[in-house]
């Protein structure tokens, strides 16, 4: 199988639409937020580490870790 | 549900029913939403924190004057962004306003939202609407919307959303009076549900609805939702809720999500009447460009570690001025009391009560100067980066980013350090920190590790500036830190939660703090170490004097007998008789006996009875033990560290040794490193998790720690 590409996979400055959620849990808490599928979401920047990172969505930034960016799938 | 059973709350409330009851208002709002901005501004200095029951949150309320004849009781709930508990915070939420029989149930809710961000704020909103509670939604930070080119058209909102909308901007206090009207005059809720329930869950939402007596259908979709969490449902009741929903194959958090998407759907149609953006955030855009230097990889730490460096100095360096002022203010007091009237209540009142709340007292300085950088940090939005920066390295040792500060404050103080640690949301993160913060080594084992070093190594030099005793000092420290964080993966393991760790979060905007809420912060934290963590060092500061002042029988007498015999044999002078009673005295007293009882459970680390009662008195606070062990070689404990020093290096052990070798000397700065020799630190623990499990497991782990190392060093070198 694919692997399916995720926030996780963007560049810096790179944007992307919103497939769908993988992990049930933490997708309710990114929907609250604002992650709904459809939504563009652009990754803003790295930590120094390259881990957590911040995205771009909805006009605001969050900050997640790189675990959990990849739970947001992206449209190919 | 049997209508006849009458809960004793029920009671009450129809007890105190002839008084008029003020009327609560509860405010609700997504975190960043200047909910706390709102509270202070309703009620400025008349603030309160008490508990939630069974939970570590605190309960903020606050007495707001309406109008000139109707008060009402505030009540600031923890942020959040949905109805939805993630974490035991939010989970205050819904036990407050799913009950309606609670004794903190709202007469109205204030929402507040963030205007230039009102899409996700506006999620919350509806779910409170549909719950159909009276609500007035407080439209804040109107002037950051304007600069982002958000424009808000408030009467079309208001039409739409069918609740009464106040613009505002809470930091500024504008729309504050607009907004205690409208409150006053108590609204009502609306009828039209923003979310309409499916169809195939209505059956199962009425059974709920009819058996619990609910008021509308998305009420008890939230009972079918959260049962588990709802504390005030009896097990009878959860358990018919269960059976139901397995019966219904009720998939929670499928719905949730579907709910989630149905109400963004909804507002972004709402939305597009009201709310137009004509123009690009410029603060946004400032703030990326501070994060280029901010976050770098390189200036970005360094930029820290001078932050850090400046805080740490802080509490350190310029707190020790006010320190000392209260400190002579307390012997100043005790001076005149003596003066004036003796007997032993009077010994009671200033060596025990008043040199207790000096004790207390003490603490105040450092805890202001700590929580100033904190907030401080907090409100710019710099504290987002730290965690952010952070993050990753910390995580490899249980902790998160945000235990960093807590972690480095702890090196000067772990009083404040502890209290600091409330920014961390998850529960594990939080404990973990609590747990390793005193290990690292604060300013009160300053003057115990320099008096050990003197003793036992040589005031050597390397390459002319490299000084063997700073290098030992220095050690020490690094120990604290090592064993903090390898005591923090140890612990990963053992702690288990149910409650998941999310890292998620809003990562602000750079703002300018607001001072009043940076001052009102002060505030809060001092009054909550003072009332509720000096009771605890009231009392044994209190005990530990009686222990140290009375012996057994008619002890203490004859000790001053015998001293006073010795001394005029040996032709001593005034002050040399009276440090030898004094001596005496601590022998013959309770605090004696104890040193006596635990000699053989301290002989393996090469202690004796004399160095029992240390430390015992030294549970005060370490850097007793110095005053103690003087008290004991009859010194006097006012004398300098190096009149001690000398006294110390004299004492012989059996064999006519030197009683202070290395082996001993290594033995004690290990266990002062790592014992938890500190009633402040156990009593704030106590009050930050808010039971006794946690500040006793973690004076066993750390006093179990000390005795183990310092074993195994004195068994080692001798």
């Amino acid at each position: 199988m694919q692997k399916e590409k995720s926030v996780r996979d963007l560049k810096v400055g790179e944007s992307g639409t919103i497939w769908r959620l993988k992990d049930p849990e933490m997708g309710l808490k990114l929907l609250e937020m604002g992650c709904i599928p459809g939504t563009t979401v652009k990754l803003n920047s790295r930590a120094p580490l390259g881990d957590p990172i911040t995205i771009i969505i909805n006009d605001y930034t969050l900050s997640l870790r790189l675990d959990e960016a990849e739970t947001i799938l992206l449209k190919a | 549900m049997p209508e006849v059973l009458i809960s004793p709350e029920e009671k009450r409330a129809s007890q105190s029913a002839p008084q008029p009851r003020v009327p609560r208002i509860a405010l609700i709002g997504n975190p960043n939403s200047g909910k706390t901005s709102l509270f202070n501004q309703l009620t400025g200095l008349n603030q309160k924190v008490g508990n939630f029951p069974g939970v570590t949150v605190d309960k903020k309320t606050g007495i707001s004057q309406l109008t000139p004849n109707l008060k009402a009781q505030i009540i600031d709930l923890p942020g959040t962004y949905s109805l939805y508990p993630k974490s035991l915070d939010e989970k205050v939420i819904i036990d407050l306003i799913h009950n309606k029989r609670s004794e903190a149930y709202p007469d109205l809710i204030i929402v507040t939202a963030d205007a230039s961000n009102l899409k996700r704020n506006l999620l919350l909103f509806t779910q409170l609407a549909d719950l159909g509670l009276p609500l007035v939604l407080a439209l804040n930070m109107m002037d950051v919307a304007e600069e982002h080119g958000v424009q808000i058209n408030v009467e079309q909102l208001q039409q739409d959303l069918g609740v009464p909308v106040i613009p505002m901007n809470a930091r500024k206090g504008i729309g504050i009076t607009a907004l205690k009207i409208l409150a006053s005059q108590q609204l009502a809720g609306l009828n039209q549900p923003f979310y309409q329930i499916p169809e195939e869950l209505l059956t199962l939402v009425r059974q709920i609805r009819y058996y619990f007596e609910l008021k509308n259908d998305y009420l008890a979709l939230h009972y079918a939702h959260q049962y588990k969490k709802l504390s005030f449902l009896a097990d009878d009741d959860k358990s018919y809720i269960e059976d139901l929903l397995k019966e219904n194959k009720f998939d929670s958090n499928t719905l949730q999500a579907t709910e989630t998407i149905e109400r963004y759907t909804v507002i972004n149609e709402l939305l597009l009447d009201s709310v137009r953006v004509v123009k690009a955030e410029t603060n946004e855009q400032f703030s990326n460009k501070l994060d280029k230097v901010l976050t770098h990889k390189v200036f970005g730490y360094l930029i820290f570690f001078a932050v850090l460096f400046l805080m740490f100095q802080a509490i350190f360096a310029w707190a020790s001025y006010p320190m000392d002022l209260i400190d002579a203010g307390i012997g100043a007091l005790n001076g005149f009391i003596h003066e004036r009237v003796s007997g032993p209540l009077v010994d009671l009142l200033t060596e025990g009560i008043i040199a207790g709340l000096g004790g207390i007292l003490i603490f105040i300085p450092q805890i202001a100067i700590l929580f100033a950088f904190i907030a401080i940090l907090e409100e710019t939005g710099y504290m987002a980066r730290v965690t952010f920066m952070m993050d990753k390295i910390m995580r490899k040792f249980g902790l998160s980013g945000k235990s960093v500060v807590p972690l480095i404050s702890g090196a000067a103080c772990a009083v404040p350090a502890i209290m600091s640690t409330r920014t961390i949301d998850n529960w594990k993160d939080r404990m973990i920190t609590i747990f390793v913060t005193p290990l690292m080594s604060c300013s009160a084992r300053i003057p115990i590790y320099t008096v050990i070093i003197a003793l036992i190594i040589p005031e050597k030099y390397y390459f002319g500036f490299l000084n063997l005793q700073g290098i030992v000092l220095m050690g020490m420290y690094l120990l604290g830190f090592v064993a903090a964080l390898l005591s923090a993966m140890a612990l990963k393991f053992f702690l288990k939660t149910k409650e998941r760790s999310f890292f998620i979060m809003e990562f602000p905007t750079y703002k300018m703090p607001r001072w009043k809420n940076v001052g009102l912060t002060i505030v809060e934290k001092v009054k909550a170490f003072v009332f509720q963590a000096g009771k605890v060092i009231l009392a044994i500061s209190v005990i530990l004097w009686v222990l140290a002042t009375y012996g057994p029988g008619n002890a203490m007498e004859n000790a001053e007998k015998t001293a006073t015999a010795e001394a005029q044999k040996l032709n001593l002078t005034e002050e040399e008789t009276a440090n030898k009673i004094a001596s005496y005295k601590l022998e013959s007293s309770y605090a004696g006996e104890f040193g006596h009882f635990i000699e053989p459970a301290i002989r393996p680390m090469g202690y004796d009875w004399k160095i029992g009662i240390a430390l015992l008195t030294s549970f005060a606070a370490r850097e007793v033990f110095v005053g103690t062990m003087a008290t004991i070689y009859s010194v006097g404990a006012e004398e300098e560290e190096a009149t001690i020093q000398q006294k110390l290096a004299m004492e012989k052990d059996e064999n006519g040794e030197m009683f202070f070798n290395p082996a001993r000397g290594f033995s004690l700065l290990l266990f002062y490193a790592f014992a938890m020799q500190c009633m402040s630190t156990i009593a704030v623990v106590y009050r930050e998790t808010k039971g006794w499990k946690w500040p006793i497991l973690q004076a066993l782990y750390m006093t179990g720690l000390a005795y183990v190392s310092a074993w195994a060093a004195y068994s080692w070198l001798s």
